[in-house]
């Protein structure tokens, strides 16, 4: 055994008290659903967790008719301080159920456990805490001085950050006031549905958090229905744009949390050992599963050969495997079908002619894995460097002048993250101010807070999550009067004083 | 004897310059009462393409400017808007047919609205951004940006809105760094063009503000579905015919653009029509241990 190998250390599953099979959670409770019922799978092993219900067209009505009841007889009519109750309470049992659910979340999306249990689930409960605390105090976030709840929000999320994803959608819409009717990922639904156990035990009345499982055509019926006022999605630009088109028009509020291609730029004079270690979290965290990867590498040419040979070595220390190891770094991919995405895309680099590189891995001989993968003497027409990978494959760039770097950088459809290294102070802020992206992470890089807005520019979507502005997404701003006269049908009186002057 | 007056050539304002449109078309703009009052240049899509290039490349250097700057360059344009009320007041009452008083409150409308956005040039940011406090030792800033190139439908009713329909759609995109590419009023492009003059002589640099005259209903749907424009105001497409600004913005959706529904008559002041076309840039910083 080498110094860095370790004995498995294996989180165990007894801590889960799942069912065999899960319905649709529907006004409060677990109904059958009337689509053809799924299973969820591990993607380490392929093995069955548990079977799921599907939602048709009959069960999304049913949900948003349940989710409007509860607006208007519960909901609308509670104070804010109750709503702010309910929702510490959700993140209190969250804290209590943490463990549980890390393990779970492990088990259903392949990432590895100390990702889930230090990263992914005490956002979550951080999430409910931090909205729990705008519920009565919406007259403060700076859209007036009575801001109204939207109604029911519709809410598609993808199967990367399951859980945190929830949080992230359901905290501030019920925070702010309205219902909602939620749809996770077909490949996760298993912590949205530990969720709505949550929401039982938290007394949340009936109704005012629904979670209808299913795929696609689900989350279609989802968002074009009639009754829904609000459009939450987080997922593929592409299915973006077909919610957009089918929003279009209807006056439903729409927020969408799309794909990205970040840059991470770094300079020669950057801190070398904390620009790698951020360059690998940038892109290895989570499999590269990130909307806001640090997927491109833009590193000064006269850095480059160090910086990839530091990589390498760094990345010849990462432990690929079980995910419920501890031990482990680099989890399984969620999907064969997002496995087979990354390996073709992948083949295309290799055939546009750039230079492709994995540490030597063993990879497990059943479930999805994909080696944490570097590609050098990328050009920016590469598809490398302009189609989102979505998993754990590096494209690297060079640049010579930090204008080449921005230029650069902004060479992309998607504007949602990027990642700036270097010690020079005055260059990462002149830097952040021509960067478009919606968060620029300067010597670090994947952080995430629920204080902190976060969203994208361009393709990658519109409207913010987190903080005071992810609370607008769900709020009609109640404004203010305009404060200056802009109909032309009364002169203005300041006009006729000053004529009266001058005559 | 009266003098012979010198009526103006009413021409396109891209990137700058006053060019006729390169289809070389025109249209005839009247008073309500049918009274010829001028060949306006009827825009094309090669026009509402080359605007947005003219946008683009002014785009940068405009949202690099101050705060403080951009807030003076738009105070200057009431002031020289003030100084010539009187053609503004004359082109609203021959092209919507109103009084002279009903003109002059439109025109006074419109001064007072560029000065009460100017104001907002060097605040806004200060109440749409926040600094962040993250669970973590991170300096974390909230900022808006401009989001790029906006293109907009400026109100198209018969009256009331000429001048100050367009300011109103205008003020607020360009005040945040955005530059735009706008359509004008179509029965009373008139006074657009002439403020587009005034925005020339007045500091704005070439390029912020694009006018077209002509029709929204030709030119809207390149402009929706143009990949290098950011942002859609659709204040006065409601009037295009029935329910096409829905089409417009189904066509937005292909490239994710930003879009304000239209509404009615001049849009009313507020911060909410500038925070519409800004993106929150959230930046992150590592603090040291000490």
């Amino acid at each position: 055994m080498s110094f860095l190998e370790y004995a498995p250390a294996p989180e165990s599953t007894a801590i889960l008290n799942l069912r065999d099979s899960y319905g649709l959670f529907i006004d409060g409770e677990f109904v059958d659903g009337h689509g053809a019922a799924f299973a969820t799978i591990s993607p380490s092993t392929e093995k069955r967790i548990a079977e799921v219900a599907c939602a048709d067209a009959s069960d999304v009505d049913r949900a948003v008719a349940a989710a409007r009841r509860a607006y208007d007889r519960t909901w609308s009519r509670m104070s804010g301080a109750d709503r702010g109750k309910y929702l510490f309470r959700i993140a209190r049992l969250i804290q209590e159920r943490a463990r549980e659910l890390a393990v779970a979340e492990s088990l259903d999306n392949g990432k590895p456990i100390k990702e889930t249990r230090d990263v992914d689930i005490p956002l979550v409960a951080a999430w409910f805490f931090y909205y729990a605390g705008w519920a009565d105090k919406l007259e403060y976030a700076g859209l007036g001085s009575s801001p109204r709840a939207l109604g029911v929000a519709a809410q598609v999320i993808p199967w990367n950050f399951p859980l945190l994803m929830l949080a992230w959608k359901i905290a501030p819409a019920l925070a702010a006031g309205n219902t909602v009717v939620l749809k996770p990922a077909e490949t996760t639904p298993l912590t949205a549905l530990l969720f709505a156990e949550i929401c039982q035990q938290a007394d949340l009345p009936a109704g005012v958090v629904n979670i209808i499982t299913g795929a696609g055509e689900t989350g279609r019926a989802l968002v074009s229905h009639d009754d829904v006022n609000k459009v939450a999605f987080t997922g593929s630009t592409p299915v973006g744009r077909e919610i957009a088109r089918a929003v279009a028009g209807t006056g439903k509020k729409l927020t969408l949390e799309l794909g990205g291609k970040g840059a991470n730029i770094v300079f020669d004079d950057a801190a070398m050992d904390q620009a790698v270690e951020g360059i690998v979290s940038g892109i290895f965290f989570n499999q590269g599963h990130v909307c806001c990867a640090g997927s491109r590498l833009l590193v000064q040419e006269n850095v480059h050969d160090e910086l990839v040979d530091r990589l390498k070595t760094r990345l010849s220390t990462l432990r690929l495997g079980d995910p419920l190891d501890k031990n482990t770094d680099i989890g399984a991919i969620n999907s064969r079908e997002q496995l087979d995405r990354i390996r073709a895309l992948s083949d295309i680099g290799e055939q546009e002619g750039a230079e492709r590189w994995s540490p030597a891995c063993e990879i497990p001989s059943n479930g999805f894995w994909f080696a944490p993968t570097i590609f050098t003497n990328v050009s920016t027409s590469h598809r490398i460097a302009r189609d989102e990978i979505f998993g754990p494959v590096l494209s690297v760039l060079t640049f010579r002048t930090p204008e080449e770097a921005v230029a650069k950088a902004n060479n992309t459809p998607y504007g949602l993250s990027a990642g700036i290294w270097t010690e020079k102070a005055s260059r990462m802020l002149a830097l952040a101010d021509r960067l478009r992206a919606g968060v620029v992470w300067a010597n670090t890089f994947n952080k995430f807070d629920p204080a902190s807005p976060f969203g994208g520019y361009k393709e990658s979507g519109y409207g913010r999550e987190g903080g005071r502005h992810g609370l607008a997404a769900y709020l009609e701003a109640s404004g203010w009067q305009a404060p200056i006269e802009s109909s032309p049908a009364s002169p203005r009186s300041g006009r006729k004083a000053r004529k009266a002057v001058a005559k | 004897m009266s003098r012979l007056s010198v009526p103006k050539t009413y021409k396109l304002a891209i990137g700058g310059a006053f060019p006729r449109s390169e289809s070389g078309r025109t249209y005839v703009v009247t008073s309500p009462a049918g009274e010829f009052l001028a060949n306006a240049s009827l825009a094309s899509r090669k026009d509402a393409r080359d605007a947005v290039v003219a946008a683009r490349s002014a785009q940068a250097k405009w949202a690099g400017a101050t705060a403080y700057n951009r807030g003076q360059v738009l105070y200057r344009i009431a002031e020289l808007l003030e100084g010539r009320r009187a053609q503004f007041v004359d082109e609203i009452v021959q092209s919507e047919g109103v009084t002279a008083a009903v003109a002059g409150a439109q025109v006074d409308a419109t001064i007072d609205l560029w000065v009460w956005y100017a104001g907002w040039a060097d605040k806004y940011a200060q109440v749409a951004g926040n600094g962040n406090p993250v669970s973590g030792p991170y300096f974390n800033l909230s900022v808006p940006d401009a989001t790029g190139v906006v293109a907009a439908i400026a109100p198209q009713d018969r009256t009331g809105v000429s001048l100050l329909g367009l300011a109103a759609v205008v003020a607020p995109i360009v005040l945040s760094g955005n530059t735009v590419v706008v359509v004008a009023n179509e029965a009373a492009p008139l006074s657009a063009i002439s403020l587009a003059e005034v925005l020339a002589t007045s500091d704005v640099p070439g390029g912020v503000v694009n006018v077209l005259t002509g029709s929204p209903a030709e030119l809207a749907p390149w402009l929706a579905s143009h990949a290098d424009v950011n942002a859609l105001d659709l204040a006065g497409a409601g009037s295009i015919a029935d329910g096409a600004w829905v089409d417009l913005q189904i066509t937005a959706a292909e490239t994710l653009k930003r879009v304000l529904p239209p509404v009615e008559g001049a849009p009313a002041p507020s911060l909410e029509r500038i925070t519409a076309f800004v993106e929150t840039k959230t930046v992150w910083h590592t603090k040291a241990m000490l």
